[in-house]
């Protein structure tokens, strides 16, 4: 079997504590929450910290505050399951109930929790395998070597973001808290993730995510459209996180995300401005599609044709949008 | 006297099911031996490489390295068919793919055992790749073996029974397809797992997750220089095998070599990833086919081209490559038939037997084909091979004989129950239903190294307490063969199959030989060896029982754990007084039973692969809907008839049913091993992409029964025929729905996504192969098929000439 490497355990008992831990040791700690994320990267020897620091007995982290009137603040250790099954969320967010139940499996979702997946490290397939695989392409530059095999031309990695909630929540227009000894900070989500598959995240090593801030439900409606393999518990290869506001039967206010098909997830404006002032009707709906289709972007790295992946775009828009105009299905 | 089946068919408990379902059943990797060491393998990360140098001594220095093992200790080459002896244990002089075994380890723990791996230095000089049957041609002069036919082309066949050619010239309707099937691996739960005792008497013992014992006893024996009768095999409960645990492995051979070296027990468990690379999974093929057809649609001659890239060992290759051409003929009468093929070495890991070994290919270029073939005859694809349905008790144009036949069953019950005739080609569009039929063996004729010994063997002990202990060198790999052996004694014994049968398996010190678990054999081969040895310890209870309980022995019936009177059924005594009246009268009571194929008519070069004491048959119905706008592809549901003979037992026949469904679904779906940068691509299983029991959809299984004079109570297989329809279905049933036709595996939605834009333009909407490999092929092998009246010989006074490729 597959082994971890050494490693120093550290479990705190407080965040105060915790993000203590974490400035001590900089960059050769990792915070460890569900580890359903970390540990096969450990295995593989693609992450390889020092110190590995338990979260799962902060407490701070577990609760789900709030209400959904003047929005809810769902701890970053809280996980995919009882997100997905929180009355609260199933009532007045179902479309994060049932993203949260689009996750992997239902085991994944029994470990896994939201911080974890927003901080989930960014996916390619000549970066995911085994230290020895790797070996036998002469790594790449994520992890060991000196190029991305991707688009061996380029400067930058281009691994593919694969978390399945950040598209919905920055179409929500969700907010993330970033604790550190330094002080703390509350940034929209979207501003949580960077356009490099090395450093995807604009969090220090020193920071944690602690929690996740949901809008206020006011009349806006969302969802998250997921394109993967088997609906049993693939990663996403495209992702669609959509989200209006009507003002009588015309958009008023629109967000529209893509998922898995870059390294950050991004937001696509000209696709929004394509249903604002109009009716969401398919003319509308196709407008949008077809501007998220020129910006979408994939490349050869998951599962999938590239080619498809990006057709699939538009296909993927109009469905979400469809759903903004019709009841969103329970998890 | 014989009573009512009160066993067979029934769906009783599975031997194993208790233990396995709570978690206690033993595995491989679960044994732990005082003392014992841990191995782990060190791989090539190169495809194709000379190795100049390996330098092992910063890893023997570390700290709690017992051994360290490299190839020029285990220089006697090794490989499951006498005709391929290509493998070594660990690599000498070369590298033949990414994931060849190099150099090995043993050491305290896994742990430290990865840690001196990392150790060894290996210095290699690149030769080119060849990943494809066509760099394997292009680049003959790279020979990946010194020994293959010529270049890198294995081996390379040609035979010809009947006139085809002018079959198909004289025939109304001549068409010619090519097709491709993707490569693709067995994915087995439980990964290979061995481990080895070399002890203080001189004696190995090995246990290993392994299919085939008898022939890793004999591989073992060879390459380490031990006297046969000094190692023992031990085949542990097997996780699932599907044919990739059929071949001797490197990893087997290593452990006992470590332990011998270092007097401890030694274990290795393969990761995920080494599993990928032990592999001997389904071959990539492209093939021709061409075919001519009478404007009844009755066939009048076919003709059979097949490329195996057959990766860097000959494993069951040289089988393999028979086998796709030799069951095309036991579905449809062919009047003239032709097969062409040939398997190229590559640097990828090994392909062999998986499911169906060999056939899958050929039974889904076919069945598209007859698919077709109706069309253009504007014949109904089920009426189409109604027409050219074999006959039952009839020989081949290959000369395979045929004995029972309940395809045409098969047909009807899947006909119906899918309600073909007002659903096919009626459903809206995007939604539409694809036939396919096949067969396949219940056992291969031949062994894989020419004997005339029996092919399985079953001894009996039976004890005063009532107990019937059984000994069979068969190992269960899930499938419930041990099931099927309790079964089959306690039928003829009358006791129950749970609690009055011990089963002793697997065990080459214990256990008389069967030849293992593949090519579907052994319900069948031990089914009958266990029949002959229950009866022959009835046989020595009747004489004894008789005589004290005053009943003749003829009404003597053995049932319920009694034996008793058939006239006065309170007349009798208990199963454990009758062994202990024929033990007082005769001594101890054990019997031995055995089972030979018989001889199949075929007698050219070539006819050992294909021959079966009894075909098994299956016919399958495929809803696909197809979403125009993504290509997407959902399979709601699968109807399957399938002649098994007679059911052993009921439950276990349907769970072969669905698993062959499960994975036939796989391989038209999404499955592929492919490489990319001379690697394995997607070596995990998240990666690879398999359906999930989730992702099953809804199956209708019907069971044919049409008992086969040559299986035990009538028995034929179910672990691999019933796969092999399932892939065409599901490209007839896409082309149904959408009119784009995938001649390649797996059908994604990409390819028909594909194929819907170039019917938008007007073009044919057709993805797939439109090239063959250059080959040469030799002249054929003729032979007069029974209606020319031939003897099952070759044509005499023609000699094979090989032109060799073009240069």
């Amino acid at each position: 079997m597959m082994r971890n490497p050494k490693f120093r355990y550290v479990a705190p008992t407080s965040v105060d504590e915790a993000l203590r831990v974490l400035a001590d040791h900089g960059p050769e700690a990792m915070p460890i929450a569900g580890g359903t994320d970390l540990i096969p990267k450990m295995k593989r020897r693609q992450f390889e910290p020092k110190v590995v620091i338990g979260l799962s007995r902060l407490r701070e982290l577990a609760s789900i505050d709030g209400d959904p009137a003047s929005g809810l603040v769902v701890g970053a250790g809280v996980t995919l399951a009882e997100l997905r099954d929180n009355a609260t969320v199933r009532q007045a967010y179902p479309a994060v109930s049932r993203t949260m139940s689009l996750i992997a499996n239902p085991l994944i979702q029994n470990m896994g929790t939201i911080g974890g997946n927003l901080c989930l490290d960014t996916r390619c397939n000549y970066y995911d395998q085994t230290h020895s695989w790797r070996e036998s392409i002469d790594f790449c530059m994520k992890k060991e070597g000196k190029i991305c095999w991707v688009a061996p031309s380029s400067p930058r990695c281009w691994a593919v973001t694969s978390t399945d909630s950040a598209p919905l929540l920055i179409a929500m227009d969700a907010r993330v808290t970033l604790r550190s000894v330094r002080g703390d900070r509350e940034i929209p989500a979207g501003d949580l993730f960077r356009d490099d598959g090395m450093r995807w995240l604009d969090k220090e090593p020193d920071e944690l995510l602690t929690a996740v801030r949901l809008p206020a439900v006011n009349g806006w409606r969302a969802t998250y459209r997921k394109l993967r393999r088997r609906g049993s518990i693939d990663f996403p290869v495209l992702g669609v996180g959509a989200w209006a506001r009507f003002e009588g039967d015309r958009v008023a206010e629109a967000r529209i995300v893509l998922g898995a098909v870059g390294s950050r997830p991004h937001e696509v404006p000209e696709a929004s401005s394509a249903l604002i002032g109009r009716p969401l009707d398919a003319d509308s709906i196709a407008s949008a599609a077809e501007a998220a289709y020129a910006r979408g972007k994939p490349l050869d790295n998951t599962d999938f044709m590239m080619n498809w992946r990006k057709r699939m775009i538009r296909e993927y828009v109009t469905r979400a949008l469809g759903d903004l105009g019709s009841p969103i299905p329970a998890a | 006297m014989k009573a009512p089946l009160r066993v067979i068919g029934t769906s009783f408990r599975k031997t194993d099911g208790m233990a396995k379902t709570t978690g206690r059943t033993l595995f491989a990797d679960d044994l732990v031996l005082p003392g014992m060491l841990f191995a782990k393998i060190l791989r090539s990360t190169r495809p194709h490489a000379r190795i100049l140098r390996i330098d092992t001594s910063r890893a023997e220095r570390h700290a709690g390295v017992a051994a360290v093992l490299t190839g020029q200790a285990m220089p006697i080459r090794f490989g499951i068919l006498p005709v391929s002896q290509d493998e070594h244990a660990l690599a000498i002089d070369r590298v033949r793919y990414v994931g060849d075994p190099v150099a090995a380890v043993a050491a305290v723990d896994e742990d430290t055992a990865e840690e001196a791996l990392r150790l060894i230095d290996v210095e290699y000089e690149d030769l080119p790749a060849i990943m494809s049957f066509e760099d394997a041609v292009r680049l003959a002069d790279t020979r990946i073996h010194e020994d293959s036919q010529e270049g890198n082309l294995q081996k390379v066949v040609a035979m010809q029974f009947g006139e085809t050619d002018q079959a198909i010239a004289g025939a109304d309707v001549a068409f010619e397809d090519l097709v491709f099937y993707e490569g693709n691996t067995h994915l087995p739960m439980e990964q290979h797992a061995a481990a080895a005792l070399f002890d203080g008497d001189g004696k190995l013992t090995l246990w290993s997750a392994t299919q085939t014992p008898h022939y890793v006893h004999r591989a073992l024996a060879k390459v380490l220089e031990l006297r046969p009768s000094c190692v023992r095999v031990i085949a542990t409960p097997n996780g699932g095998g599907f044919g990739g645990k059929s071949d001797p492995f490197s990893h087997e051979i290593v452990v006992s070599k470590l332990s011998m070296l270092t007097g401890r027990p030694v274990k290795i468990t393969l990761t995920r990833e080494e599993v990928f690379y032990c592999h001997r999974g389904r071959h990539p093929v492209t093939m021709w086919v061409r075919s001519g057809f009478t404007k009844e649609g009755r066939i009048a001659g076919l003709r059979f081209r097949t490329y195996l890239d057959g990766g860097a060992h000959g494993s069951y290759g040289v089988a393999s490559t028979y086998y796709t051409g030799a069951l095309q003929t036991v579905t449809y009468k062919v009047p003239a038939y032709t097969f062409e093929g040939a398997r190229a070495f590559t640097n990828k890991p090994p392909c062999g037997p998986k499911r169906g070994h060999g056939t899958p290919q050929p039974r889904f270029a076919l069945e598209i084909h007859m698919d077709k073939a109706a069309e253009k005859l504007g014949i109904d694809p089920i009426e189409i091979r109604r027409r050219n349905l074999v006959e039952s008790n009839s020989v081949t144009a290959n000369w395979l004989r045929i004995g029972s036949c309940g395809l045409a069953a098969c047909m009807d019950a899947v006909e119906k129950g899918s309600n073909w005739k007002e659903r096919h080609g009626k459903l809206p569009r995007g939604h539409g239903l694809g036939f396919a039929v096949s067969s396949y063996l219940s056992g291969a004729g031949l062994p894989i190294y020419w004997n005339d010994m029996p092919h399985s063997a079953v001894q009996l002990k039976l004890d005063r307490s009532g107990l019937v202990t059984a000994f069979c060198g068969a190992i269960d790999i899930g499938q419930g063969s041990d099931s099927v052996l309790a079964g089959i004694i306690a039928e003829i014994l009358g006791i129950d199959p749970i609690r009055d049968i011990r089963l002793v398996m697997a065990d080459t010190d214990l256990t008389p030989v069967d030849l293992g678990s593949y090519s579907s054999r052994v319900t069948l081969m031990m089914g009958n060896a266990a029949i002959q040895a229950a009866e022959r310890a009835r046989e020595q209870m009747l004489g004894p029982v008789s005589k004290k309980l005053g009943i003749p022995r003829e009404r003597l019936i053995f049932a319920e754990g009694r034996v008793f009177d058939a006239e006065d059924p309170s007349k009798g005594c208990t199963f454990a007084e009758a062994v202990q009246i024929a033990e007082a009268a005769a001594g101890s009571i054990g019997s031995m039973g055995s089972y030979v194929p018989p001889r199949s008519p075929g007698r050219y070069k070539g006819a050992g692969v294909g021959p079966s004491p009894a075909y098994s048959f299956s016919a399958c119905v495929v809803e696909a809907k197809v979403d125009p706008k993504t290509g997407w592809i959902e399979i709601p549901k699968v109807w399957i008839g399938h002649d098994i003979g007679r059911s052993i037992n009921e439950m276990l026949v349907i769970g072969q049913v669905e698993g062959g469904v499960y994975m036939g679904l796989g391989e038209a779906l999404m499955e592929e091993q492919t490489f990319r940068r001379n690697v394995h691509k997607i070596p995990s299983m998240l990666d690879y992409k398999s359906p999930t029991t989730l992702d099953m959809p809804e199956v209708v299984t019907y069971l044919i029964e049409d008992p086969d004079p040559n299986g035990p109570f009538g028995a034929k297989e179910a672990g691999q025929g019933p796969l092999l329809p399932v892939v065409p279905a599901v490209a007839n049933a896409v082309y149904n729905a959408v009119g784009v036709r995938i001649d390649e595996l797996p059908i994604t939605p990409e390819r028909v996504l594909k194929g819907l834009d170039l019917v938008a333009k007007g073009k044919p909407g057709r993805i797939g192969p439109v090239a063959v490999p250059k080959v040469d092929f030799p002249p054929p092998l003729r032979v007069r098929t029974p209606w020319e009246g031939g003897d099952g010989t070759a044509v005499k006074g023609e000699t094979q000439v090989y032109r060799g490729q073009p240069s």
